[in-house]
């Protein structure tokens, strides 16, 4: 009966890592986009923490921590700040339509679950599982790069696609250096941030020069 | 006192990250740009005596063996020959405002950063550290593409990025499969990660699941090298970034990747009932080197004319891997060391050449060889090297590749042909303006730093002409561990 509650809410968790991802691909508002991306953030945090849990790995509790402050608090209002500052929000930049997206959606999670669950016929079952989900955020959030033009929402989506191999990542029983990998990844997140602050500033003021900001804003000495 | 393989294989590591401190404190152009040549040179030296060091006790992180060294004596010479060239590059940069002392600092320190994640990813023997190692590298020459920080240059910074990021999560996920294929096999820990240990027990390994590994492991670091339908990032960030930079990413990062998806094959070989990998490479490979062909004709930028040449030849080296077998594998070896001497050589004279007519355009750039003799005749001598003439090596491994493919696969070796043909026309088409044509442009003279040039272009003249027994032999037993 434990074993089943265990497999029961490890399941519960990933799955609904995917549902959040469906929310993601459709959702045109950036500020929406945002939060179902901070949900995710926190569902995967949970996840996690689920996994040190069952494992008795205690270290994985730091990747929980690291998503749970970073990417489910950090990166969120950040972004949100910039959306702010650049005026932004109403922006809606999409390659294909919402019913596409949904359609080509739902065609990738179903290609994740035949390949992973027909290849790990041996594999641990809670594992198993779990890449078969793992795999199917990393190709929506693909899917989300590919059908977004706005460099916030190909970030989002990248992060998404990161919060997949993290699942992965620790779903894989031992794996060793997971917790190197996700500050790695942190640390290549903080800096498509920045590069975003960057480059949106590039776009509407047409220069990334500071002094050249400040004569926009009238503040130059 | 010994020398035991530990101790090289922590210098060529420590010193690029020693000097990447020293030199991002330091401020002074002049004096960074000798110390980050000195900290190359230094390295360069710490990899030759890997040759001397024992190769039996693979560590859990860390280990030598004949494939690496290779990779690692190459990757540091390149490394180090660019800094050279860097150092009278950059001064140019500045005398023309299009760089100015603080983005130099962090541009040097970026340099020993990127050497040193090179160096992690080539000595790794843990599938996880190599993943870091390269996604370290890549990240700084991110940062060093854009560090013009012109509209182009953001864009192909941001377009890099991008694709080499999903590059880089597709290749982690692998990374995550192939432990997951290991778990039932060699247990929890840090075992399931230590390539030596993979080999050694791939033959149990279950073929279905290594199998869609190293599908992901292909795209992901398949993307790094630029492979065609995967390349769109490198033609950008060649001719947007620093020309040190484009040698160095043409040199070196296209072989470090390659290397990532080499490893792995010798794992899925290794294993009975797994796909055979050698016609999916072999696919690519022609893919992008018929692609990238044609693509030669049209360009206007000089740099990401030999940008869509690298991809090229990238396709050519992992089509020969693809072929396997003994003369193939030693052909695909010879090429890589090849392409990464000429081209990077290459990128030197361009990289002057480019300072000097102030434009990258090949239609401003004309009769080089009247204006700048020696830079004009540099680079006559490095186009007719790497579109593959005689005496040159890059002619003598391209031959041993079309040689060995018609013994076994003719209609592929036709395909192979016919794609080296068109891109030595497409070469020589721009050649003939930008060498012959009537001169244009600023006829200044050129500062520029020969030493690199030569030295490039002398020791792929001596491959051609004679490789050397030792060499042969090494390159030989090399070629036998790909299988």
């Amino acid at each position: 009966m434990a074993h089943g509650l265990t497999f029961d809410v490890a399941h519960l968790l990933a799955g609904s890592l995917v549902l959040v991802s469906f929310l993601m691909i459709t959702q045109h508002r950036l500020y929406a986009l945002l939060n179902a991306f901070a949900l995710q953030a926190v569902l995967l945090a949970t996840s996690v923490a689920w996994q040190a849990n069952v494992q008795r790995a205690p270290h994985l509790y730091v990747t929980a921590l690291i998503a749970l402050v970073f990417k489910g608090v950090i990166v969120p209002v950040g972004l949100h700040r910039i959306i702010q500052r650049l005026g932004i929000h109403r922006e809606i930049e999409t390659v294909i339509g919402s019913g596409m997206t949904m359609l080509a959606g739902m065609g990738l999670v179903a290609l994740s679950m035949t390949v992973m669950l027909k290849v790990t016929p041996t594999a641990d079952p809670l594992a198993r599982e779990d890449l078969a989900f793992a795999l199917s955020v990393v190709l929506l959030g693909l899917l989300m790069m590919v059908s977004r033009r706005n460099a916030v929402s190909q970030v989002v989506g990248f992060m998404s696609l990161e919060n997949g191999l993290v699942l992965a990542g620790t779903g894989a029983r031992g794996m060793p250096l997971v917790v190197e990998i996700s500050v790695a990844f942190s640390i290549l997140i903080a800096f498509f941030v920045i590069g975003v602050f960057l480059f949106r500033i590039r776009e509407r003021f047409d220069t990334v020069d500071v002094q050249a900001l400040d004569r926009f804003r009238g503040e130059r000495r | 006192m010994t020398f035991s393989a530990s101790d090289g294989v922590v210098l060529v590591l420590v010193i690029p990250v020693v000097a990447a401190a020293v030199l991002a404190l330091l401020p002074g152009y002049r004096l960074s740009a000798r110390l980050n040549m000195l900290a190359s040179g230094l390295t360069f030296v710490a990899s030759l005596s890997l040759f001397f060091a024992d190769h039996s006790q693979p560590g859990n992180y860390l280990f030598v063996d004949e494939l690496n060294i290779a990779f690692i004596v190459l990757n540091t010479f390149v490394g180090f020959t660019t800094s050279v060239f860097s150092a009278s590059y950059i001064g140019h940069e500045l005398a023309t405002g299009r760089l100015t002392p603080t983005y130099l600092r962090f541009y040097h320190a970026m340099y020993q950063v990127m050497m040193g994640g090179m160096n992690l990813a080539l000595t790794s023997n843990n599938i996880g550290l190599m993943w870091v190692g390269i996604e370290l590298a890549t990240l700084t020459t991110v940062l060093m593409v854009g560090i013009y920080r012109t509209h182009e240059a953001l864009e192909a910074a941001w377009k890099y990025f991008i694709l080499g990021s999903v590059g880089i999560g597709l290749a982690l996920f692998g990374t995550i499969l192939v432990y997951m294929t290991a778990l039932p096999v060699v247990g929890e820990g840090i075992n399931g990660m230590v390539w030596t240990v993979l080999v050694a027990h791939a033959a149990r390994f279950d073929p279905a699941l290594i199998n869609v590994a190293f599908i992901f492991l292909l795209l992901g670091y398949g993307t790094k090298v630029g492979l065609a339908p995967l390349h769109a990032w490198l033609p950008d960030a060649h001719a947007e970034g620093p020309t040190p930079i484009s040698a160095v990413l043409s040199g070196l990062l296209l072989n470090v990747a390659l290397y990532a998806v080499l490893r792995f094959k010798i794992v899925l070989a290794a294993s009975p009932g797994a796909v055979a990998p050698g016609p999916l490479m072999v696919t690519l490979g022609l893919v992008s080197l018929v692609f990238a062909a044609f693509m030669l004709y049209r360009r206007r930028d000089i740099k990401r004319l030999f940008a869509y040449s690298s991809i090229e030849h990238m396709g050519i080296i992992t089509f020969a891997f693809g072929m396997g077998g003994p003369v193939a594998n030693f052909a695909g070896l010879l090429h890589m060391a090849m392409h990464s001497l000429t081209k990077s050589g290459i990128f030197f004279a361009v990289g002057h050449v480019a300072q000097i007519k102030g434009t990258q355009k090949i239609a401003d750039i004309r009769g080089l060889t009247v204006t700048h003799p020696a830079l004009g005749w540099s680079l006559v001598i490095g186009v007719v090297a790497i579109a593959g003439l005689p005496p040159f090596g890059v002619f003598m491994s391209e031959f041993l590749v079309v040689s060995s493919t018609f013994a076994r696969e003719p209609l592929l070796a036709i395909a192979l042909v016919l794609g080296i043909l068109v891109a030595l026309g497409a070469l020589f088409y721009h050649l003939n303006g930008i060498a012959f044509g009537e001169p244009t442009g600023s006829t200044a003279a050129s500062d520029a730093s020969y030493t690199p040039m030569v030295l490039h272009f002398g020791l792929v003249l001596i491959a051609g002409i004679l490789l050397p027994p030792t060499l042969v032999t090494w390159f030989r037993h090399v070629a036998d561990i790909l299988g």
